[in-house]
């Protein structure tokens, strides 16, 4: 006990270490980067997609691939006009380019999972259902049957 | 000057830099889980000649949608709000109404043997002109009438909800309230 003591007194009280702090921070910054997903793409369409209240959540981002459907932004007023157009990726695209791009997307996939690539629309709430209608009739001949209307939480009426 | 400690490097920043790697992750990517409505769509049609099924007439509910976003429903012009509550009753037919679907037996190997509209059909039908925040409504409502009915079981034989029901209950409810929401082949009636 005497022992103890003098050891303590010839000592300062040593400061709490931080060396663990980066450790933490970065075991935190890992978390993060594993659970959440950089920002798909770029919009080059304006998007308010619908309100709905009976959603489901899309579990796999990587069995995911979307379809954007809308207004173009005002840059793109000039050169594409203010008609509905459909994004894909990071470009603009036409009906017909959707089949082949499920198609190509779906080879790209390992095999197994192909069956349960789904496809998210992500469409304006002001566009006409001639459009969505064109695209689904696309997805059907390409053999992508599962489909998802991407909506937020919220009030329908 | 005899022994002399080499100095530590000064770690006390590599904190702040991955505070500041931890922020930047934060900003740019999203955690927000997309939602939505899933639908099947029915397998591409070969021969338009063979699609052709008999149906009785007592088990369809035609929704029409139109260019205005005007809703009919079974003959009836139609606010989106009672849609939910038509639904259900259609796919229910709790009195047994001669013009609502007709119930089947069945023997389910949890739930007993049961009666139940299986080959009912809600057919919703739009038109091109349709907007889409109206479409999903519909949609949504459909939605709606079958989750509420299935919660509505769950919770009447189960006392749970469905949500809470494990995967084999979950499988038997839904054979009982089987989504069957069938989409015409797009035609334009009302031009644009």
């Amino acid at each position: 006990m005497a022992k103890f003591k003098k050891s303590s007194n010839s000592k300062e009280v040593p400061a709490v270490s931080t060396a663990s702090l980066p450790d933490i921070i970065f075991m935190l910054l890992f978390f993060f980067m594993s659970v959440t997903t950089m920002k798909e793409v770029t919009y080059m369409v304006d998007i308010k997609v619908p309100t709905a209240t009976e959603l489901q959540s899309l579990e796999k981002k990587n069995l995911v691939r979307f379809v954007y459907v809308g207004q173009p932004l005002a840059q793109y007023r000039g050169t594409h006009g203010s008609e509905t157009q459909i994004q894909l990726d990071d470009a603009f695209a036409d009906v017909s380019l959707i089949e082949s791009y499920i198609v190509d997307e779906r080879s790209a996939m390992p095999e197994n999972d192909q069956s349960k690539l789904t496809v998210a629309l992500k469409v304006d709430k002001e566009t006409k259902m001639g459009v969505v209608s064109d695209i689904k009739q696309a997805l059907r001949r390409a053999y992508a049957l599962k489909i998802t209307y991407a909506a937020t939480p919220g009030n329908v009426y | 000057m005899g022994k002399r400690k080499v100095p530590e490097i000064n770690s006390s920043s590599m904190a702040d830099i991955s505070f500041l790697l931890l922020i930047f992750f934060l900003v740019t990517t999203s955690m927000s889980v997309d939602k939505g409505l899933a639908r099947r769509l029915p397998p591409p049609v070969q021969n338009t000649e063979d699609m052709k099924i008999d149906v009785k007439e007592r088990n369809v509910l035609v929704v029409l949608l139109n260019t205005n976003n005007q809703l009919m429903v079974g003959g009836k012009y139609m606010d989106v709000k009672d849609l939910r509550e038509t639904a259900k009753e259609f796919i229910q037919n709790p009195h047994n109404d001669e013009n609502l679907p007709e119930k089947r037996d069945t023997i389910l190997p949890t739930l007993g043997a049961m009666k139940y509209t299986k080959n009912h059909v809600i057919s919703l039908q739009n038109d091109r002109g349709t907007e889409y925040q109206a479409y999903l409504k519909v949609q949504n409502e459909l939605d709606a009438a079958y989750n509420e009915l299935r919660d509505e079981l769950s919770k009447e034989r189960f006392g749970t909800t469905f949500a809470e029901l494990n995967e084999d209950l979950q499988d038997e409810v839904k054979a009982v309230y089987d989504k069957k929401i069938s989409e015409a082949e797009p035609k334009n009636y009302g031009g644009k």
